[in-house]
């Protein structure tokens, strides 16, 4: 039965090239815009995470309540042995020593005095042991528009807009203000080795970049430090590898309830980016019902077009004693065959243009140069080529051609077999 | 004709609290103002982890000059400050820099207490900036004080609003709730350790508390205080920061 109906479709082109093109077109942008969005998307949450967020991030209890105040007073204490203690627990997992902090940039003029001053927010991160990935996580190199990035303790990295309002450059000396971790007034002097942009307006209105050391010297942070970040092996956040990364930890720290314990929270619990890592994780089905909805229409409609061309055929099978309901499954058969032709084309072209897009991306730095978005939004927009794509596509590809033929295929019964041979012989 | 009789008592009494509460707070400027003062003290800053004390020694001329070296712990020691009108300077001696603080810094904490940078600066005579009226009579701490409620004249004042409990016999605050235009407290204070010092009523320690900030607030100690002194002049100056 199915190769009588292959038959058919290979040899009568017209009931099976239209159909076939419609699906291919529809399942390779269905593919094509799950790999983008979620791409972007995915770079998007990945940007927060290696500037703010990490994968997971270890603090004190009472840190993490205001962690948008940015409490160093409630730091985290001796957090090298906890760093290393948590690269002991989490072999697989990357740990980094973070310091946000807020303070005052004061640039001095020839007497010492106060010429400029600008509000800036800092991190302190490693920058100068020779083991750090800092540099290439944040991609400070390529967002360095002046100078270097430091290689020296004392030398700091500000944002271009910063430093050109404070109308500082790279060389200068720069005075922090801020607040010690005790609360004690922090006043300490920088080198700007460089400056640098991210292309977003949040980060480059004020952001200050400086090694962790002086960071904590500077704070009067000794073996302190606001944040542990922790990244996945794989650079990306998955709520299913960060689940048991966290019952470990609450495992190990348990009964700990004191408000300078650590506590550890995963991406999806701060920042608000909950939403944003679920609307990720469905964007697949969001997708893929948006794109069902639309090509069932548009094939409902090839289906209306394609009955009335076969009337005649339909009519004859009818008239010789076919059941109505063998015509109708006979129909749906061929529907599905045609659907799963179309999306494996489909499928294998939109995976072709993921995958170009993926390896060389689109630079959208030009028009994020001026952006107002608080999004932290990548340079380069990549697709991001998952296992879902190659099977996404069959889900609107075939589903939709069996809706359209299931729709239009309605008006086989409504065929009267009375009117069938006055029908076929006008 | 009861209500005859009722309408001018209103009006004498309402004249009277009105004299009243501009007689208590010209009172108290004549207890809290001086031409000039020098002053040792402790401030206690109780953070949610740990209380750590700072010690300074202040200069002060009328409400418009002052100058504070702080003497201890070792990392804020030869730390300056300077008030000159309503600028100011901070002088830190680790990097040799004179930093002047202004616009929004100045509400920032100073030295991690509950007193911001503009509460230091405002010196000025409670006569000059508000206008007060008489609330009621209340008891605080087993003194029985007049409450005064007290609103901005000027523009350029931190506190929009004031509630002081002012100590009926020596004519000094005990309390004191500061309030923002919108009506939220945002400090409270009580002035203790009443002390005779050259012939006026004087709080030696005062305890401060930033309302929207966590922690005990700061214990502000005076543990010797000179009036009327002889402040020579450079005191006052820029370079006085380096000195």
């Amino acid at each position: 039965m199915i190769r009588f109906l292959l038959k058919g479709l290979l040899r009568d082109k017209s009931r099976s090239l239209l159909p076939i093109i419609v699906v291919a077109i529809g399942v390779m942008l269905a593919v094509f815009a799950h790999g983008y969005i979620n791409g972007l998307m995915v770079d998007m949450i990945e940007q927060t995470a290696r500037l703010s967020t990490g994968h997971v991030k270890v603090m004190t209890k009472a840190y993490a309540d205001n962690m948008d105040q940015v409490p160093n007073d409630l730091a985290l204490m001796e957090v090298s042995a906890l760093k290393e203690d948590l690269e002991m627990t989490f072999p697989d997992m990357k740990w980094v020593i973070r310091i946000k902090f807020g303070g005052l940039i004061d640039v001095p003029d020839e007497n010492g005095e106060t010429r400029s001053q600008g509000p800036a927010m800092g991190i302190g991160m490693d920058l100068l042991s020779g083991d750090s990935e800092e540099v290439e996580r944040l991609n400070l190199n390529k967002s360095l528009v002046r100078g270097s990035i430091p290689a020296t303790p004392g030398e700091v990295l500000l944002s271009e807009d910063l430093s050109q309002k404070l109308k500082v450059n790279p060389g200068e000396e720069v005075t922090l203000i801020g607040s010690t971790m005790n609360g004690g007034m922090a006043i300490h002097n920088f080198r700007v080795s460089g400056t640098i942009r991210f292309g977003n307006t949040g980060l480059d209105r004020g952001t200050v970049i400086a090694d962790l050391k002086d960071v904590q010297a500077a704070l009067n942070m000794d073996d302190a430090a606001g944040e542990i970040l922790g990244f996945f092996k794989s650079d990306y956040y998955d709520d299913e590898v960060a689940a048991p990364v966290l019952s470990k930890f609450n495992e190990k720290f348990a009964g700990n309830e004191g408000e300078f314990d650590p506590v550890m929270l995963r991406l999806r619990d701060q920042e608000g980016l909950s939403l944003f890592v679920d609307l990720t994780n469905s964007i697949g089905a969001i997708i893929t019902i948006v794109f069902m909805i639309a090509m069932s229409l548009v094939l409902w409609n090839a289906g209306l077009l394609g009955g009335l061309r076969r009337y005649g055929e339909i009519g004859i099978r009818l008239a010789i004693g076919e059941e109505k309901g063998h015509v109708y499954r006979t129909m749906l058969s061929e529907s599905v065959m045609i659907g799963i032709a179309g999306t494996i084309i489909g499928t294998a072209i939109g995976l072709g243009l993921s995958w170009l897009m993926q390896t060389y991306g689109i630079d959208i730095s030009e028009f994020t140069k001026n952006a107002t978005s608080a999004i932290m939004m990548p340079d380069v927009i990549k697709s991001r080529i998952t296992p879902a794509d190659f099977y996404i596509g069959f889900i609107p590809g075939v589903l939709s051609t069996l809706a359209g033929t299931m729709l239009s295929g309605v008006g086989i019964y409504k065929r009267e077999t009375a009117q069938l041979f006055k029908e076929l012989e006008a | 004709m009861k209500k005859l009789f009722f309408i001018p008592i209103i009006f004498l009494s309402l004249g009277v609290s009105a004299q009243s509460a501009d007689e208590i707070i010209d009172r108290v400027d004549r207890n809290m103002s001086s031409e000039n003062r020098v002053f040792e003290s402790t401030m206690t800053i109780h953070g949610r982890r740990s209380s750590r004390t700072i010690t300074s020694k202040s200069y002060s001329a009328g409400d418009k000059k002052s100058f504070t070296e702080y003497l201890s712990p070792a990392r804020e020691q030869g730390t300056k400050m300077l008030k000159l009108e309503n600028q100011l300077w901070i002088y830190s001696p680790s990097t040799d820099r004179t930093i002047q603080i202004s616009g929004h810094m100045l509400r920032q904490s100073v030295m991690g207490s509950d007193l911001s940078y503009e509460d230091m600066m405002e010196d000025r005579k409670l006569t000059e900036v508000y206008n007060a009226e008489v609330a009621g009579s209340e008891e605080f701490n087993e003194r029985l004080c007049w409450l005064l409620e007290l609103t901005a004249k000027v523009e350029d004042v931190a506190y929009a609003r004031r509630k002081m409990w002012i100590d009926r016999e020596r004519y000094i605050p005990l309390k004191e709730e500061l309030y923002a235009k919108s009506g939220q407290l945002l400090k409270r204070s009580i002035l203790s350790n009443v002390e005779r010092v050259e012939g006026r009523w004087f709080p030696t320690t005062i305890v401060y508390k930033d309302m929207l900030k966590e922690g005990d607030g700061t214990q502000f100690k005076i543990t010797s205080i000179k009036f009327n002194q002889s402040i020579p002049e450079y005191i006052f100056t820029k370079a006085a920061l380096k000195q």
